[in-house]
C-alpha cells in the first residue's frame, strides 16, 4: 500500500485521478495498483530508476498507450469525473485536451509558423489563427527569437529552441493539462534552465506532469513528486517532504543514490 | 622516438595493412567485372546500333524493307502502356500500403497477405502474362488492347510498388507520428498532413524502379496480344499494340542483319529510356534527401 | 535489476568522516567541562589558563567543519537523511562549540574566586555540574546512535537542571546578605550556576537535533516556526482560490 501523505487539492476537483492503473505489454505487465491524485495548477513529478514505469503511466493519462499495439490499460484515469478509457470516449478529444511535450524535441519538417498552427488546424479552429500562433509563441517564450522569421524552417531552430516550438505547439490547442516526458533530457544546461522556468510560468495556467529521471530537477520545480519502483507507486507527497524526510525506505535510498 | 605503446607492434602493423589493402583489390576487381561486361554488351550494341539512329528511325513505323522500318510505334506503344500501368497501379498500391502500415491490424491475417504480397513479387513474369491473358483478354472482355497490357503490367509490378511504399511509410519516424498525434489529430489527418508527404519522395522514387521493370517486360505483353507488326499509333486503350521491347524481339528474330542493326538501334533507344528513369529515381531521392 | 544492492558512495565515507570530526570535537570539548568541573570542586586556579589554550582548538575544528558543511552540500546535494545528518552536524558543532566556551568561562570564574573568602559546601553546584555533564554525554552517545528515546530522556533532565539553579539563587542571595564580604564570592558561583544551566541548555539542543536527524520533525523552539511556516502555506492556498 503506498504511502500517499495528504495532497491538498485547493478546495478544486483534481486535474486527473488514476484509480488502480494497470498497463500490459502483451503479458508482460509494466505497472500495476497505481492510485494517483493530480491536483489542479501544480507540477507533479514522476521519479524512479529506468524501466520503472514512469513514462508508461504518462502515457496513460492522454491514451497515447492506445498507438502500442500490444497495449493494454485497466483501471479508470479521471479527468473532469469522466473516465478517459469508458467506451464512448473519443482519444482524438482526449489529447487535445491532454497534450504531451515528448523527450526529443520533434518538430515538423515544416515552417515555425505551421509547426504551431498544426494543432488548431486539425482540430478545426476557425479564428486568428496568426494571433493564436504569436500567443503561444509567447507563452513558450520563443516570440522574441522567431516572430520575424516564422516562415523559415523549424529544424533550423537551436534544439533548445525547437523544444520550446514543440511547447508552444501543444499550448496552440489549449490543452488543460500539459504531460512532459523527461523534456530536458536532450537539452545542455541553460537551455534546461529555461525549460524549468517556462514550467514554473505555465503552472499558473495549466496542470503539469512531468518526468524526469534528474531527482533535482524533480526537487526544483514540482509540488508533489511520485516515486515509481518496479511498476509500483512506493510514495507519492509533496516534494519537500519527499526530499528530506521521506516515508519509505525505498524512497529515501532512491533520493539519497544508494540504489538505481 | 615514439613512446613506448605508441608504436606499432612488430611484425602486425605492416602485415595488417597489406591484408587490407589486397581486400580492397579484390573489391575494386569485382566491381571491375561488372562494369566490364556491361561495356562489353554495351559496345557491341553501340557499334551496331548507332549507324541507324535517325530521324526515320524514331518516327517512322515498322515495315517490311528496313530502311524505312521505325519504332515509332513501338515507343508510342511504351508511352501509352506505361501511363495507363501508372494510372492504375499507383493509387492501388499506395492506397494498399497505407491500409497495410496504418490501418490494418496486426494479427495472423494481416501477416498472411503480407507473406503473400512478399511472394508474389516473385513470380516470374510469364504467370502474370498467363493470368493476364485469361482474366483481362478472354472473361473481362477486353481483347488483346492496350488496356488489358495496362491491367497485366499492373498486376505485375504491384507487389513490389506495395512493398516500397511500405518501406517508405515506415520510414516516417515514429516521434513525428507521435507529435500528430499528441496534438490531437486524427489517424487520417497524421497520414495525409505527416506520414504521406514525408513518405511521398521513397514512395515516388519505388515507382518509378518499378515502372523501369515494367518499360523493359516482354513476355506478358506477348501472351496478352501485344503484335509485332503495327502501323499505327494507339489512339485509345482498347486499341491494339506494341511495345518497345517487343519491336526489338520481333527485329532480331529476322534473318536479315539490316534488322539486327535496328534491333541494336532499338535496344540503345531502351536503355536510354531505362537510363533517364533511373536518374530521374536517383535525383529525386537526393533531393529529398538533401532537403531534410 | 541491480537495485536492491546498497551501494557505498565516496559520498557517504565523506559524511562519515565528518562525524569522525563532530566527534573528536565533542571530546575535547567534554574534556574541558570536566576540567572545569574539576576546578570547582577542588579551587584549582591553573584550569583558566589550560582552557583558555585549549579553546581556540575547538573553535578551529568548528570552522572546519562549517567548510566541510558547505562543500558537501554545493557538490552532492544531499537528501532526505543524508541531508538532515549534514545540517544536523553544523548545528552541533555550534552548540559544542559553545559548550567550550561555558567551561572556560566556569574556570575563570573560579580563578576569580580566590580573592573571596571561600563559600559554604554548595551540594546544588556540585549536581548542576554532574548532571550537565552527564546530558552532554547522553546526548553526544544518542546522536552516534541515533537513538531518539535516549534524546528525549535527555531533554526531559533539563528541567532539573533549571530547577537547581533557581534554588542555588535563593541560596546565593540569603548568604551574600548575610555578609557583604560575600557578594564577590557569591555572584561568581551565581555565574557559574548560569554557564553549567548553559551547558545542560546545548546539550538539550544536541538532543533535539538528534531526534529531527532521525525523525526528520522538529522539536524545541524550532517546531513553533515549522507550524506557523504550515500555517502560512495553508493561507497561501486559500488564497488561490480566492484568486480563480
Amino acid at each position: 500500500m503506498p504511502t500517499t501523505h495528504d495532497i491538498p487539492t485547493n478546495g478544486r476537483p483534481p486535474a486527473l485521478e488514476a484509480r488502480d492503473v494497470a498497463v500490459f505489454y502483451g503479458a508482460a505487465q509494466a505497472i500495476q495498483g497505481i492510485d494517483l491524485v493530480v491536483p489542479a495548477n501544480r507540477v507533479v513529478a514522476l521519479i524512479g530508476p529506468s524501466g520503472c514505469g514512469k513514462t508508461t503511466l504518462l502515457r496513460c493519462f492522454n491514451r497515447m498507450n492506445d498507438l502500442i499495439h500490444t497495449a493494454r490499460v485497466e483501471g479508470r484515469v479521471n479527468f473532469h469525473g469522466k473516465n478517459l478509457y469508458d467506451a464512448d470516449v473519443d482519444p482524438v478529444q482526449v489529447r487535445r485536451r491532454i497534450g504531451m511535450v515528448f523527450q526529443k524535441p520533434n518538430p515538423f519538417p515544416k515552417s515555425i509558423y505551421d509547426n504551431t498552427a498544426f494543432g488548431p488546424r486539425v482540430n478545426g479552429f476557425k479564428g486568428d489563427l496568426d494571433a493564436l500562433v504569436e500567443r503561444s509563441l509567447r507563452q513558450a517564450a520563443l516570440w522574441d527569437e522567431v516572430q520575424d522569421r516564422l516562415g523559415e524552417s523549424a529544424q533550423d531552430l537551436s534544439i533548445g529552441q525547437q523544444q520550446r516550438l514543440c511547447i508552444a505547439r501543444t499550448l496552440a490547442v489549449r490543452p488543460e493539462i500539459i504531460l512532459m516526458d523527461e523534456p530536458a533530457s536532450a537539452l545542455d544546461p541553460i537551455a534546461t534552465q529555461r525549460i524549468e522556468e517556462l514550467i514554473y510560468e505555465l503552472k499558473r495556467d495549466y496542470t503539469i506532469l512531468i518526468v524526469t529521471h534528474n531527482m533535482q530537477q524533480a526537487a526544483r520545480i514540482s509540488d508533489y513528486t511520485a516515486f515509481l519502483y518496479m511498476g509500483r507507486l512506493v510514495e507519492y507527497g509533496p516534494t519537500d517532504r519527499i526530499f528530506t524526510n521521506p516515508a519509505e525506505d525505498q524512497t529515501e535510498a532512491y533520493v539519497t543514490g544508494r540504489f538505481g | 622516438m615514439i613512446p613506448h605503446d605508441l608504436a606499432a607492434r612488430p611484425g602486425t602493423g605492416p602485415r595488417r595493412e597489406a591484408r587490407g589493402r589486397r581486400f580492397a583489390v579484390l573489391c575494386g576487381l569485382a566491381t571491375a567485372v561488372g562494369v566490364l561486361a556491361l561495356l562489353v554488351l554495351l559496345e557491341d550494341i553501340l557499334l551496331d546500333g548507332l549507324g541507324v539512329l535517325d530521324t526515320q528511325f524514331l518516327t517512322g513505323f515498322a515495315s517490311r524493307s528496313p530502311e524505312r522500318a521505325g519504332i515509332r510505334a513501338a515507343l508510342a506503344g511504351s508511352a501509352w502502356i506505361l501511363g495507363l500501368t501508372v494510372a492504375i497501379a499507383f493509387p492501388v498500391a499506395l492506397g494498399a500500403a497505407i491500409y497495410l502500415e496504418e490501418y490494418a491490424p496486426r494479427g495472423r491475417l494481416t501477416q498472411l497477405v503480407q507473406a503473400n504480397i512478399a511472394n508474389l513479387a516473385g513470380v516470374p513474369s510469364i504467370v502474370y502474362g498467363i493470368v493476364g491473358l485469361t482474366v483481362f483478354v478472354r472473361w473481362a472482355g477486353l481483347g488483346r488492347s492496350l488496356l488489358s497490357g495496362a491491367l497485366t503490367l499492373t498486376i505485375l509490378i504491384l507487389p513490389v510498388l506495395v512493398i516500397s511504399a511500405q518501406e517508405a511509410i515506415r520510414s516516417v519516424p515514429r516521434e513525428l507520428r507521435e507529435a500528430a498525434y499528441g496534438l490531437g489529430a486524427t489517424r487520417w489527418q497524421v497520414v495525409r498532413h505527416q506520414v504521406l508527404p514525408r513518405a511521398f519522395p521513397g514512395v515516388l522514387t519505388g515507382a518509378i524502379l518499378a515502372l523501369s521493370r515494367a518499360a523493359g517486360e516482354t513476355a506478358p505483353l506477348i501472351l496478352v496480344g501485344a503484335v509485332g507488326f503495327i502501323a499505327f499509333t494507339p489512339r485509345g486503350p482498347m486499341d491494339e499494340f506494341t511495345v518497345l521491347p517487343l519491336q526489338i524481339y520481333d527485329w532480331i528474330s529476322r534473318p536479315q542483319s539490316e534488322f539486327h542493326a535496328l534491333a541494336a538501334g532499338g535496344i540503345i533507344v531502351l536503355l536510354a529510356l531505362l537510363l533517364a528513369m533511373n536518374a530521374a529515381a536517383i535525383i529525386l531521392r537526393n533531393r529529398y534527401r538533401d532537403r531534410r | 535489476m541491480n537495485a536492491e544492492i546498497t551501494v557505498k558512495r565516496h559520498f557517504h565515507e565523506e559524511l562519515d568522516a565528518l562525524q569522525e570530526l563532530l566527534l573528536a570535537m565533542a571530546g575535547k570539548a567534554e574534556r574541558s567541562v570536566d576540567r572545569a568541573i574539576h576546578a570547582i570542586r577542588h579551587s584549582d586556579l591553573s584550569v583558566a589558563a589550560e582552557l583558555r589554550n585549549a579553546d581556540p582548538e575547538i573553535d578551529d575544528m568548528e570552522t572546519q567543519v562549517d567548510e566541510r558543511v558547505a562543500g558537501l552540500l554545493a557538490l552532492h546535494q544531499p537528501m532526505a537523511s543524508d541531508l538532515r545528518f549534514v545540517l544536523a552536524v553544523a548545528k552541533v558543532s555550534n552548540d559544542i562549540e559553545r559548550v567550550g566556551d561555558h567551561a572556560v568561562n566556569i574556570a575563570r570564574a573560579v580563578r576569580r574566586m580566590r580573592k573571596s573568602p571561600p563559600p559554604p559546601e554548595i551540594r546544588e553546584l556540585e549536581e548542576m555540574g554532574l548532571i550537565a555533564q552527564e546530558m552532554l554525554a547522553d546526548a553526544l552517545a544518542a546522536f552516534v546512535a541515533r537513538d531518539p528515546e535516549s534524546a528525549q530522556r535527555v531533554r526531559a533532565t533539563d528541567d532539573r537542571v533549571d530547577n537547581l539553579r533557581k534554588s542555588l539563587f535563593r541560596i546565593m542571595v540569603s548568604y551574600m546578605l548575610e555578609d557583604p564580604r560575600n557578594i564577590g564570592g557569591g555572584l561568581e558561583i551565581l555565574l557559574i550556576s548560569q554557564n553549567l544551566e548553559r551547558i545542560a541548555d546545548l546539550a538539550t539542543n544536541i538532543a533535539e537535533d538528534v531526534i529531527y536527524l532521525v525523525e526528520g520533525r522538529q522539536t524545541g523552539a524550532g517546531a513553533r516556526s515549522q507550524a506557523d511556516h504550515d500555517a502560512g502555506r495553508a493561507a497561501e492556498d486559500e488564497a488561490d482560490e480566492d484568486d480563480r
